[in-house]
């Protein structure tokens, strides 16, 4: 009964309008880390769509190239094949229109907790006063406004993600990628940040591309939930629409009967890959 | 909180008390040796000789322009080292083919002795304070260099990345993420960086000048005047240690965003 609802991994038109994002048969092969040229396919043939303001997660097992393809998203990456387009416009260099939440901490050590927020705006031309002045109400709304001139080093793990989703919003991005930004996060923690990105999501809906390993973390924020099979060579394999009410309280929203039928339903399927997966890091 | 230490250090009046003992200690052993004749005060001077020579220098005013000289030859060797050691450092992170093709080189520039190039700096560059801030730069140079190769090269990619994905162009990336990487890894050398301008300084001095604490010392030896040459050390310790001090105060204001060993609010620091 899991299979009922695995469609193909579809191209998802959305009444006409330009998506934000579009990945269109993007594959990725690298070097082999233990080198004679032997090559290791992360990715292969990954297509799909992210609407204008849709929340798209993408879960898979650990090692299947979900970080990749954010990667290709992002522009960090050139893909061996298939393209990324950014509002109907071809990827090259860095996407203009993309903001990029990292798993791994990475605010510039060396700066404030102010400073990297403005940041953004000072790459941006903004006179550095001016960006200090303007990064402020972000702290605030992160409920970080009496911690500007910590350094990184003295907040904690859940503030330093704070500062950095502001650091990542200040900027407008059209595309927020974001990558297990709340993975090293304790449950409490996490659950408070996974809301107050909903309340932020909400207050002007970007293009959201959610990755993660944790499905109710998935379900629970999400429009749309992709599912990845285990790597290497891994393809989306499956889509599901969360037709669950906004706005939502991610812990609530996590004993509702739907969620729990949306969640029996992917998990179905994701079980295979992640056993998969295992079995693969196990052989090697 | 004593939970979190398994041994606490006693408090810093008292470790300075007890490094204040240890000084005390060895210019009483010092005194009782040289007063008893089992040391000869000829070969070993006297503490007593020693601190009073090195009063009267200093109240005399003689002391005190070998030391600007000493100072000034360091603070040179010291600015264009760095400044240098930096420039190059970021070419050659920059810049992998050069890296590669100048290894060797360097790795054996930086392995010769640099004593043996301080007389022909005093040829090339006479006998004033030129040829001494060149041996001081040569040994400044070299440490400034690694260290920013390897800020350069060791920059967070992520931290990278984020900063282009938030727009930065090369410009950006240079003075907001690799200076800085690079920077604190030039700092953390600075103790080294300034002791080797010293020496240079020093070293080039003593082997062939008319003025500076080597200088001073290089005198004292030739007339077999062993309290004027431990007079010298002393005057040439304590220029270290106040230098020291300095350079431990330019570090803290700079590298405040540094992960210090963490701390309870009640530990002394």
């Amino acid at each position: 009964m899991p299979e009922v609802a695995a469609k193909a991994p579809a191209l998802q038109t959305d009444g006409g309008a330009t998506p934000a994002l579009r990945l269109e048969g993007v594959t990725c092969t690298f070097p082999s880390p233990d080198g004679r040229g032997r090559t290791y396919t992360a990715v292969q043939g990954v297509t799909f769509t992210v609407a204008a303001g849709e929340f798209v997660s993408i879960v898979g097992p650990t090692g299947s190239g979900k970080s990749t393809i954010l990667n290709v998203a992002a522009g960090l990456l050139t893909p061996s094949q298939g393209s990324a387009l950014a509002f109907g416009k071809p990827v090259s260099g860095i996407n203009p229109h993309a903001g990029y939440m990292f798993q791994a901490d990475a605010l510039m050590p060396w700066k404030s907790a102010l400073e990297n927020v403005a940041a953004g705006l000072e790459f941006r031309g903004v006179p550095k006063r001016e960006a200090e002045e303007r990064a402020r109400p972000w702290l605030a709304r992160v409920g970080l406004d009496r911690f500007g001139d910590r350094y990184p080093h003295q907040l904690s793990g859940g503030m330093r993600k704070r500062v950095a989703l502001a650091q990542t919003l200040i900027v407008d991005p059209k595309i927020v990628l974001m990558d297990e930004p709340f993975s090293a996060l304790d449950i409490q923690t996490r659950q408070l940040m996974e809301n107050e990105l909903l309340d932020l999501w909400s207050a002007d809906r970007k293009s959201v591309v959610f990755i993660t390993h944790d499905l109710e973390e998935a379900i629970s924020m999400s429009d749309r939930v992709l599912v990845l099979s285990a790597g290497p060579g891994a393809r989306l394999i499956g889509e599901y629409k969360v037709d669950l009410d906004r706005p939502r309280d991610v812990a609530e929203i996590r004993m509702t009967p739907r969620f729990l039928d949306l969640h029996r339903e992917i998990w179905g399927q994701l079980r295979e890959e992640v056993l998969k997966g295992y079995a693969q890091t196990k052989l090697t | 909180m004593a939970l979190a230490r398994t041994k606490r250090l006693p408090s810093r009046p008292v470790i300075l008390l007890l490094q204040l003992g240890v000084l005390v200690a060895f210019f009483l052993l010092w005194h009782v040796l040289t007063e008893t004749k089992i040391l000869s005060p000829f070969f070993f001077g006297t503490p007593m000789a020693v601190l009073a020579r090195t009063w009267t220098d200093f109240m005399s005013g003689v002391i005190w322009y070998h030391l600007g000289i000493t100072l000034l030859e360091t603070a040179l060797a010291f600015a264009i080292g760095t400044v240098a050691g930096i420039a190059f450092g970021f070419w050659f992170a920059r810049a992998p083919l050069i890296s590669v093709v100048f290894d060797p080189y360097i790795k054996a520039v930086n392995a010769l002795p640099r004593v043996v190039l301080a007389p022909i700096f005093a040829l090339w560059l006479g006998l004033g304070i030129w040829s001494k801030v060149a041996l001081g730069v040569t040994l400044v140079f070299f440490i400034v260099f690694f260290n920013v190769y390897q800020g350069v090269k060791e920059v967070s990619p992520v931290v990278l990345a984020n900063a282009r994905m938030l727009g930065a162009n090369s410009r950006h990336l240079f003075r907001h993420v690799y200076l800085p990487s690079a920077l604190s890894w030039v700092f953390s050398s600075l103790h080294t960086a300034v002791g080797f301008a010293m020496v240079g300084a020093v070293v080039g001095e003593y082997l062939g000048s008319a003025a500076g604490l080597g200088y001073r010392i290089h005198q004292a030896e030739g007339v077999f005047d062993t309290v004027g040459v431990f007079s010298g050390m002393l005057v040439l310790t304590i220029f270290v240690v106040v230098i020291d001090a300095v350079v431990t105060v330019i570090e803290k204001r700079l590298l405040h965003w540094r992960p210090q060993e963490a701390h309870t609010t009640n530990a002394q620091g």
